[in-house]
Parts: structure tokens; C-alpha cells; sequence
């Protein structure tokens, strides 16, 4: 049951709140009760075509040839599709917000760097066909050796899951191996701590398993546009990643979503629109790609797995006086969304508690996984889970109940928190309360009294003095450049320390004339249309790609 | 060319015919073959529950079930209760938030009034049961229990 204390927002909100509490019966309710709510596998199409990819059965391999001849002589078979099919077959996720370099194919043709990953896709008349058709590729495959383990992929000699990032390390803000937080001097508070509790944390990957598994329809519309059905919980995502992949202006692409059997943050990735517009334009005819439930679980991006390592001094009375992290983040094969994760994550540190001095490093690490994703409150999730479990063992040390100890150390309104920013709204005192009191523990009078409220501010509003900095994990010549602002093209400096090559920038939406894709012959079945659309160069609004300052203001990450 | 059986059945109380392809399963031939998109493919393996059917009464996996065998059959689809008017259950389901994303509602609803016309005052326990086939990510089932709970208690408006 749902209790509402309103008292203790008393002096924060003025409205009366009415609408919490009671039942409110959602607009889409009636298409869901009477099956008639339209989820993207719902639009009949004549005519439907089914994609279905070859994926890799090995975590790391070069490719060295892929042999579609016997595949494309199938029953049911229209065309296959390599990688050579896909006008700009490198892509980050993150790049429409000017996050991260271009790393993942869609349909890798050089190497692939986790088990699942797509090489080839099959487009047949029916799923069985296509299927069938999956397993008549030839791929010639160099085995190469891989890791799975986050502290094992960042040791020297570890094989190179990408080639971009040096030592399996995203590189934040060009200049460091991983995201770094530093408030005051943790090394000073541990030489004078009446107890040191350390503590090591982790997290497997965590499927979000949707009813619905992810996939789109695309087909070409009479207005020489292709609509595309998907299951997307990130349509802007989807269409943005669809037009740079596909070198088409999304002037050109009908997207239709909003209907979504269950996401969780696992149907973000964009995974599909891309290569079922692909298969229409290239057919002529409506295209399906649908993971089925196996894919789904193999290949599905999950929450990525975490390691987390802390270590806290402690005050006899139970005062946490330093907190230290090193965590590690599996992002799997690709970035995708990991190296955002841990922005988030990080300025969230140490979790809800003021403690004076604190340091973290955490690092976006590369393994041959399944590519991590979102799902519900990622970046924090498994550092929070870390943070509660290590509460309980200080609480243990000290001889504390675990909810005194947290009332002790909670956010109090006007202190200052490790990224600098003051706390406001606190509540965690009043839900230590409460939570005692329904579990029939007794508190102590301070810590009945206490409230977030009152006891903040002050000594505890201050930046410290001396913050201990340092230049640890700083990686020379890397250039991260910027999509926005169309630099970083081309090879790094030559100086650059570690070597990085770096990847010529892939040509944007927008940046060159609007074409079909260079590699795609003429449809087998052009779709209908008045008259020859004339595609004449379309220019880019340069106000258009303003998401990077309205991302850097929503995780206080700025481009350095 | 793969051979195509005629399938003459009823679907929610209505005469229908119609051709299933060879090996055909009766999820795709309700979705792809008569139009009836209510029940849900999941999983494909009997495991979730979106596809769940009533075939003479019985709740049936459709993603299992070959579609030549529902031949002079009765089926029954969530797409069904709401004619002529809808559902108690469906009601309940509106008014409980027994519904997040929606698309474990049309199997769930089978399975729930398949439920209740065989034992119109069920108990929570037998309630869990009746469902247990059919999975659901988003609410948890404690509003879907709730609302098949009031139907069967009378305390849904019908």
C-alpha cells in the first residue's frame, strides 16, 4: 500500500498533490484490454519480407570471407545483405548527442568482438526461408583469443577488443582512462581513521526480457518515403541512427512507434529500424526484422555487469569520514550507451550520504560480451547495490543498527555533495524513520529527532580546502573530436601515447548529397512512385545538432 | 510450392475458413491467416503465455498448437470479450491497472476468463495458479490478481 506523507514536502511544493494516491486509468488502457493496441508486428503488410542475420558462434574473430552464393540461390531468398550493403556501416550510439567515436558496425565485415554479433542478413518470403537460408552462409572465421572479465581485459597483453580505445578503456573527455571524482583528500582521512572497511561488489549482466521482443517493419510509402513500425522506446534514437546509417535525410523516413510490449531500456539501441528500411529500399517490399526469443536473450543488449571496490574510514561513533571507489563497468564489445552509464554513476558518488573526502575512478571497460545497454536507473543500479551492501558492513564494524548509521551519515538539505552541487529535498532521514518504525526497530532519541531538515548547511555546505588531484590513467594525443563540429577527422597525431589509430570520422546525415546507398543496385521490385524523385544535396541547418550542450547540462558533463 | 490446408473453425462465436500454411502454428495462422492480432507472439516455446487461446473452452499455447487442428473447433481470443460489450474482466482490468504495457492483457484476460467459467468464485490461490502460465515484466501481478479477485467477488461493476 502507498502511504503519502505530505508533511514532510510541506515547504517545498505548493500543490495539493490530488492526483497521488488514487487510481488513474491510463489513456491506452481500452486498445490493451480488447487486444487492439498497435504494436509494431501488428500492421499487415502484403507482401512481407523476413530478415533474419547470420550471427557469430565464436566472442572474437577475424572475418575472413563471407560466402552468401549458396544462401542466395534458396528457396524464398531475395537478397542478402553484408556489410559492403550498408552506406555508413560504423556507428556510436551516443554520436547524435556528440558522445563517443563511431565503433560498432551494423553488419561487421572485418572482425566481430562478441557471440551474436550480425555479419550477414538474410531476406527471405518467409521467416522458415530465411532461417533456412541463415544456415547456408559461409563464413571463413580466424579465431581469435577473447576476454570476458573487466579486470582481466584491462591487463597489459589482454586481447584488443577494439581497436579505437587503448587497453580496453573508453577515453573520457580525451584526456583520462576513465571518469574521475575527486573531493578532498581521501588518503589523509584513511592515516587518521579509528576503522578502514573495505569491501568488493558485483553485479551480473541483467536481461530486461520484454514480452515483446524488439524489431520494426519498414516498407516504402507512395510519397517516396519509407514508413517504419517499431517497437523502439527511443524513436528519435531510432530515426536519427537510421538516417546517419543510411545516408537519408530523415525527411525521408515515416517513423511510427510508441506502442512498446515492455522495453526497460533494452529496446533503445536502434538495432533494427537501420536494417529493415535498408532491406526495403533494396527490395522494394515491405521488410520485417525481429529478433525472436532466443536472440532476444543472447544478443539483446542487458544491464551491464559491474565491479565495484570500496573503501571507507570510519569514526568510532560511526561518522564516515572518506569513501573510496574503483569500478569497473562491462560495456561488452561496444560502447552503446556504458560510457554515459558511468558519467551518471559517477556524480552520483559516494550515494546518498555526506562524507567529506571522496575519490572515485571507473572505468568503461571492453570485453567480449553482448554490448551493454540501459535499463531502469543503469549507472546507478549496481553502485547502489554496492553502496547499501558496504553501509550494512560499516554498521557491523561500528556496532551500529544499519538505519542509525544511515541517519548518521544522510544528506541533510544544504550540504555539499562530492561533484559540488548542494543537496536539497532530502528525505533519506524521514525514510529511515519510517522504515524503522514499520520494521519495529527502536531507534536511538538523536536519531528519532533528526530530520534533513535541520543539522546541514554550514561546515558541511563547504568545498574542502585541498582537493588531492592527480594526472593517473592521463592518455596523450587522443582525439576524440566532435561530429558536431566536424573535427577529428582523420588520423590522430602522430605522437598520440598509447598508439591510437583513430577512425576517420563517418560521413553524417546531412554532410553529402542524399543518395540511395552507393553499394545498393537498383531495387528488384521498385516501389511505387509518382515520378523520378530528384534527391538534390540537402543542407544541414547548423542549429540542428544542439543535443551535445543539452546533454552536457542534463549529467553536468561538459566536452573539455 | 507447400501444401495449404483449409481450416473451417469458429473464432469468437463466428463462422470462419480459412487456409493454414504447412506446419503452420495457430498464433501465426489467427495473426497472419484470419487477421486476428489480439494474441501475442513472445516467445514462440510455450514459455510466456502472450499467445494464450481458448480452443473448445480449454486455454491453449497457440504458438504450440498446429494450426489444421482447431478444424471444426471453437476458438476464443481476447479480441472476443468485448462483444457485444466488454468484459467484466476487462472492466477490472481498466480500473485495477492491471495493465502497464499491454502486451501480456490479451492472453492474460484468456486465461483469466477461462478461469472463471469454469469456477466463477476462485481463490487467490487459485487465481496465481490460473495465471502462473503467463508472464508479465511490468506490474509485478499483484493489480492483475486484484482485478480478477474483484470480478470473482462481485465487486467489479460488470
Amino acid at each position: 500500500m502507498i502511504e503519502f506523507r505530505k508533511e514532510f514536502f510541506a515547504d517545498e511544493r505548493d500543490d495539493d498533490l490530488n492526483e497521488i494516491g488514487k487510481p488513474t486509468r491510463r489513456q491506452d488502457i481500452l486498445g490493451h484490454v480488447t487486444g487492439r493496441s498497435p504494436f509494431f508486428d501488428d500492421h499487415q503488410f502484403d507482401g512481407l519480407l523476413h530478415l533474419r542475420c547470420v550471427r557469430s558462434p565464436h566472442h572474437h574473430a577475424r572475418i575472413r570471407r563471407v560466402d552468401t552464393s549458396q544462401a542466395e540461390k534458396m528457396p524464398g531468398v531475395v537478397r542478402v545483405l553484408t556489410g559492403k550493403d550498408v552506406p555508413t556501416n560504423l556507428n556510436t550510439l551516443l554520436s547524435l548527442l556528440d558522445f563517443g567515436i563511431d565503433d560498432e558496425p551494423i553488419l561487421s565485415d572485418k572482425k566481430v568482438a562478441y557471440r551474436g554479433e550480425p555479419v550477414a542478413a538474410v531476406i527471405a518470403a518467409t521467416e522458415a526461408q530465411a532461417r533456412a537460408a541463415v544456415k547456408a552462409v559461409r563464413v571463413d572465421w580466424e579465431v581469435l583469443p577473447h576476454v570476458l572479465d573487466v579486470e582481466e581485459a584491462i591487463k597489459p597483453g589482454a586481447p584488443k577488443v577494439l581497436d579505437i580505445y587503448p587497453n580496453n578503456k573508453f577515453i573520457y573527455h580525451g584526456k583520462y582512462d576513465h571518469q574521475k571524482l575527486r573531493f578532498g583528500d581521501v588518503e589523509a582521512a584513511f592515516a587518521s581513521a579509528d576503522h578502514i572497511v573495505e569491501g568488493r561488489y558485483q553485479m551480473s549482466p541483467i536481461e530486461q526480457a520484454p514480452i515483446e521482443t524488439c524489431g520494426a517493419i519498414a516498407a516504402p510509402e507512395q510519397n517516396d518515403r519509407y514508413v517504419c513500425y517499431t517497437s523502439t522506446q527511443a524513436l528519435f534514437f531510432s530515426l536519427g541512427t537510421a538516417a546517419k546509417v543510411l545516408q537519408t535525410p530523415s525527411s525521408k523516413l515515416h517513423f511510427v512507434g510508441g506502442t512498446v510490449g515492455g522495453g526497460f531500456g533494452g529496446k533503445v539501441d536502434s538495432i533494427h529500424e537501420p536494417l529493415a528500411i535498408l532491406g526495403a529500399m533494396l527490395t522494394g517490399r515491405p521488410v520485417k526484422y525481429a529478433w525472436d526469443r532466443e536472440e532476444e536473450m543472447q544478443v539483446g543488449a542487458p544491464r551491464g555487469a559491474e565491479r565495484w571496490y570500496i573503501k571507507d574510514a570510519v569514526n568510532r561513533d560511526g561518522r564516515i569520514t572518506a569513501r573510496k571507489f574503483i569500478g569497473y563497468f562491462d560495456s561488452g564489445a561496444y560502447t552503446r550507451l556504458s560510457s554515459y552509464a558511468i558519467i551518471k554513476g559517477v556524480g552520483h558518488l559516494p550515494g546518498p550520504y555526506t562524507i567529506p573526502n571522496v575519490y572515485a575512478d571507473v572505468y568503461c571497460v571492453y570485453t567480449n560480451r553482448t554490448p551493454a545497454t540501459a535499463m531502469r536507473g543503469f549507472g546507478i543500479t549496481g553502485v547502489d547495490f554496492a553502496i547499501e551492501t558496504h553501509m550494512d558492513k560499516v554498521a557491523e564494524t561500528v556496532g551500529l543498527n544499519p538505519i542509525e548509521l544511515r541517519i548518521l551519515n544522510s544528506y541533510r538539505d544544504g550540504d555539499m555533495k562530492a561533484h559540488r552541487r548542494e543537496a536539497k529535498n532530502c528525505a533519506l532521514v524521514e525514510c529511515c524513520q519510517v522504515v524503522a518504525e514499520k520494521a519495529g526497530i527502536t531507534l536511538s532519541a538523536e536519531a528519532r529527532a533528526a530530520t534533513s531538515l535541520t543539522g546541514g548547511g554550514g561546515e558541511r555546505a563547504r568545498i574542502p580546502n585541498y582537493t588531492a588531484t592527480d594526472q593517473n590513467g592521463r592518455v596523450e594525443g587522443f582525439d576524440t573530436g566532435s561530429y558536431a563540429r566536424k573535427s577529428g577527422s582523420g588520423p590522430a597525431a602522430a605522437t598520440a601515447q598509447p598508439s591510437t589509430a583513430q577512425p576517420a570520422r563517418a560521413p553524417q546525415p546531412g554532410s553529402q548529397p542524399a543518395s540511395r546507398p552507393a553499394s545498393a543496385s537498383r531495387p528488384e521490385q521498385a516501389p511505387p512512385r509518382a515520378d523520378p524523385p530528384a534527391k538534390p544535396p540537402e543542407s544541414r541547418p547548423a542549429a540542428s545538432r544542439s543535443g551535445a550542450m543539452r546533454f552536457s547540462s542534463l549529467s553536468g558533463f561538459r566536452r573539455r | 510450392m507447400m501444401a495449404k490446408t483449409p481450416v473451417n473453425f469458429t473464432l469468437n462465436g463466428n463462422d470462419r475458413a480459412a487456409f493454414a500454411e504447412d506446419g503452420q502454428n495457430l498464433l501465426e495462422f489467427l495473426r497472419r491467416g484470419v487477421g486476428d492480432m489480439s494474441p501475442k507472439y513472445g516467445c514462440g516455446q510455450g514459455t510466456c503465455g502472450a499467445c494464450t487461446v481458448l480452443v473448445d473452452g480449454e486455454t491453449h499455447l497457440s504458438c504450440l498448437v498446429l494450426a489444421e487442428t482447431v478444424d471444426g473447433k471453437e476458438v476464443r481470443t481476447a479480441s472476443g470479450l468485448s462483444s457485444p460489450a466488454l468484459d467484466p474482466l476487462q472492466t477490472a482490468f481498466m480500473e485495477h491497472f492491471a495493465a502497464q504495457c499491454g502486451y501480456c492483457t490479451p492472453g492474460m484476460l484468456v486465461s483469466a476468463r477461462a478461469l472463471l467459467d469454469r469456477n466463477p468464485r476462485p481463490s487467490r490461490e487459485e487465481v496465481i495458479e490460473a495465471i502462473s502460465g503467463n508472464l508479465c515484466r511490468c506490474t509485478g501481478y499483484e493489480p492483475i490478481i486484484q482485478a480478477i479477485l474483484a470480478v470473482a467477488e462481485g465487486r467489479a461493476r460488470a
